[in-house]
């Protein structure tokens, strides 16, 4: 009894974390580099914007919905709140905290775009999110006039460049992103409505509540997310530019999905994001020390996403056989 | 007259329910053979055993004298039988032709061999009398049309023989006059059909013979012209019921809790009012699509409706959707459990706290313990068999499935409760547990509706029903007329008369 519900738990929660273990087992012994101080900075480096990316993500898809503007998204969002940072008007402070509220609410009306077209026509938001994807990429043109901002204040590149113990300051953000997530997913009414209509949406609509409203703060909230992913882009690299983010939303669904969430909704995790992330991080720098090209490496990030989810459709038989014995 | 089509002694038997009862049935060839009988008397399953969708458990069929035993929907057509059902099967984006010869499309050497597609289809139609090109697609025709495509794509397997279930119940008067010429068509090209239908006038138009099922049995059958009206009404009621349920009238009726002034639906022409007491249980009865769902849906909310008023205890309220109708304190439990009354991947206490999880929260945080007490305790209250409050509903048989929708109800406190077929697929002993807890709630002043095509429970359950009669409520019968007679005869009401 005991070790099928271990079995079963391992199944169904750690399978992902168990993979993520062997990639970096399978490196560690197959490079010198890999497992070095350095090297572990650069990777919590690389994967942590797509970790908040995927994180708004995973509300949306929870819902059965898909983002596919958040690229653009980001882009519209370094380039509003880079034009507020490059103000010489303002104080150094003054413009910082004007320029991450500037980039939450830019990628948070992007969003409630999103969300309110396609609950109110009923638009899947497969199509609602492509035309964003155009209109965001080209209102970040325009307004940029296709220039690039850069000359931060030097607080600014100060603070991105900080780490704690090896760990950049920019994953923290995204630690702190995954947490505060995953509280409000497990423990609040909303979460757990956010569940339930992803799971059977007319059935919490006929117990009357306003699923509309679910649906739309899920889009809000994933445009947020890109809004702060965009602040930590720029912390980054100190430049905001309005061709950056292009491909995005492809690393935030791969994310999402081989952290184990259903593209149809009603089950995943935030926890299982952070993992898909992670893994594609550690192979995207596994695979680069082991001396693969950049070819042959997307090549093999794109088998392992579907892997993945061959694996998750294996699991669910296997955990639901375990659970019937 | 020779038999086309003879059943000798069919039995379906399902867990607990008895489908069809050795019954014997002779169509002869040519003729228009009409079956009727109330919700549940076996029509569905006596179509499904002659397509070869069910398999009888005991019985046999001689088709021309020929033995008859369809295991797939494929030994029927190759038989010669084919259903038209209600529910059309086309694809809209396809040509008529495309549509007619769907599975078996004409080839000449790997391709399409469309001349020949478009001049089989032609006969076809011709003969149907469609008068459109072979080429139109479907999406351009009217309800009418398509199913006369529907009748062609049956009769381009050379069919013998020809269900139609229910062929005008989306139909006008005018597409009536349609259908029934080509039906008078086939008849004399020698095409035999069963046709069944709830609109007892139209029988007398176009049938020849006819016969008459109750509770998986055969009650008789006639020719047409030695039967009336009342005379079938009788045969489908069939002898009286013997009462089953002990009617508690220890309730003592109070104030009048709901009431529904001319409600009326777009789809509809009927505006329909009634009340509901405190203590009450009003039963509805009426035909499946005669609109007892529909409105009962329309007053919660979860459908537009045209025009009417809402009162609750006197005063009106205004209900635009569920999240006001559950507000106010009214309650809809769902015919159809598994899509629209649980989540059925999620856990039981999830389910059941559903309808207000604010109820079991502090500041948007769900308290745990506060959830698992309230559970537990519907769990014993509603006597739901589960070893946990965590075991997810899915695997819940369908009486505990419905204790679940039931007590998600109870945890938000309303005043008025609509049960819609409270109690179908559901087995015996679950099925008094139910009555029971709607007795309970009754006897708590509670006001209750219960749709049901279960008639002995209505009659047996109820202080008064209601009877819907296409889209109308066109009478109420008091406990102390009940008569299940009465109750048939009116919901066949608008059915019968010209719908002029």
């Amino acid at each position: 009894m005991n070790i099928k519900k271990i079995v079963h738990l391992l199944l169904q929660e750690a399978g992902i974390g168990v993979a993520l273990l062997v990639c970096c087992i399978f490196f560690t012994c197959a490079t010198e580099h890999f497992a070095s101080m350095s090297n572990f900075t650069n990777i919590l480096t690389q994967i942590s914007i797509n970790t908040v990316i995927a994180a708004g993500m995973t509300f949306v898809i929870l819902l059965g919905g898909i983002d596919l503007s958040v690229g653009s998204v980001l882009a519209l969002c370094t380039i509003v709140s880079g034009l507020i940072l490059t103000r010489e008007s303002f104080s150094s402070w003054q413009a910082i905290i004007l320029s991450i509220l500037a980039s939450l609410v830019a990628g948070g009306i992007c969003g409630l775009f999103n969300g309110v077209v396609s609950t109110k026509w009923k638009i899947h938001s497969f199509i609602v999110t492509l035309g964003m994807l155009n209109i965001a990429r080209g209102a970040a043109l325009l307004i940029s006039d296709s220039r690039t901002y850069f000359n931060f204040p030097d607080s600014f590149i100060d603070f991105g460049a900080l780490t704690f113990v090896g760990i950049p300051v920019i994953f923290i953000i995204a630690i702190l992103f995954i947490i505060i997530g995953t509280i409000i997913l497990k423990y609040t009414v909303f979460g757990r409505m956010i569940y339930a209509i992803g799971n059977n949406d007319e059935a919490v609509r006929l117990s009357g509540h306003n699923t509309n409203f679910y649906k739309v703060a899920a889009f809000v909230i994933c445009g947020g997310s890109i809004g702060v992913a965009a602040i930590m882009y720029m912390l980054r690299l100190s430049i905001s530019s309005p061709i950056s983010g292009v491909g995005f939303e492809l690393n935030a669904i791969a994310a999402v999905v081989i952290g184990g969430t259903s593209m149809s909704g009603g089950k995943g995790s935030l926890l299982g994001t952070f993992l898909g992330a992670a893994i594609i991080g550690v192979l995207n720098n596994g695979l680069l020390l082991v001396g693969l090209g950049d070819f042959a490496r997307q090549i093999i990030t794109g088998l392992i996403i579907v892997l993945a989810v061959i694996l998750d459709t294996y699991r669910n038989k296997l955990s639901k056989k375990l659970e019937s014995i | 007259m020779t038999k086309i089509l003879e059943l000798k002694g069919i039995t379906v038997k399902f867990p607990g329910v008895v489908a069809l009862n050795k019954l014997d049935m002779d169509i002869h060839e040519g003729e228009v053979h009409v079956l009727i009988g109330e919700n549940g008397a076996g029509k569905s399953s006596l179509i499904k055993v002659l397509c070869g969708i069910y398999f009888p458990d005991e019985g046999s069929m001689l088709i021309q004298g020929k033995p008859y035993m369809p295991q797939a929907p494929i030994d029927a057509i190759n038989a010669g039988i084919r259903v038209v059902h209600q529910e059309f099967n086309l694809l809209p984006y396809l040509s008529i032709a495309e549509n007619i010869f769907f599975e078996k499309l004409p080839r000449k050497s790997g391709f399409v061999d469309f001349k020949k597609l478009y001049s089989d289809t032609d006969k076809l139609l011709k003969m149907v009398g469609l008068n459109a090109s072979a080429r139109t697609k479907v999406e351009m025709l009217g309800v009418a049309q398509m199913q006369l495509v529907e009748i062609a794509k049956a009769l381009s397997t050379d069919s013998k023989i020809l269900l139609l279930d229910e062929p005008t119940a989306t139909l006008t008067d005018k597409d009536i006059e349609l259908l029934f010429a080509t039906i008078r068509r086939l008849k004399k090209s020698g095409i035999t059909i069963i046709y069944i239908s709830h609109r007892l006038k139209e029988l007398f138009e176009i049938g020849d013979r006819i016969t008459v099922l109750k509770n998986g049995e055969k009650v008789g059958d006639r020719l047409i012209t030695e039967v009336d009206i009342p005379g079938l009404v009788q045969m489908m009621v069939g002898k009286s019921m013997h009462e089953e349920f002990q009617f508690r009238d220890n309730v003592k009726l109070g104030e009048e809790v709901l009431r529904v002034e001319n409600l009326k639906r777009r789809e509809s022409k009927y505006y329909n009012s009634f009340s509901v007491k405190a203590g009450e249980i009003v039963g509805i009865a009426g035909l499946v699509g005669s609109g007892r769902t529909e409105n009962m849906r329309a007053i919660f909310g979860a459908d537009r409706k045209e025009s009417g008023e809402i009162y609750l205890h006197g005063e009106k309220i205004k209900i635009k959707s569920p999240q006001d109708a559950v507000k106010q304190g009214i309650s809809l439990i769902t015919e159809d459990r598994k899509s629209q009354g649980l989540v059925l991947d999620m856990p039981c206490s999830l389910n059941m706290t559903l309808t207000d999880p604010k109820k079991i929260s502090t500041r948007g945080f769900i308290n745990r313990q506060q959830e698992r007490d309230v559970a537990e305790k519907l769990v014993k209250d509603l006597e739901v068999k589960t070893p946990s409050i965590n075991q997810l509903v899915r695997n819940f048989s369908g009486g505990n499935q419905q204790k679940v929708v039931i007590a998600k109800w109870l945890f938000c406190g309303g005043k008025v409760f609509i049960f819609d077929e409270p109690t179908r697929g559901i087995d015996v002993g679950a099925k008094y547990e139910i009555y029971n807890l709607m007795w309970e709630l009754a006897e708590s002043g509670k006001g209750l509706v219960m749709i049901s095509s279960d008639m002995p429970e209505l009659l047996g359950l109820c202080h008064r029903i209601l009877v819907f009669s296409d889209g109308e409520i066109v009478g109420e019968v008091q406990r102390k007329d009940f008569d299940q007679e009465k109750i048939l005869h009116l919901a066949f009401k608008n059915y019968v008369e010209d719908k002029q």
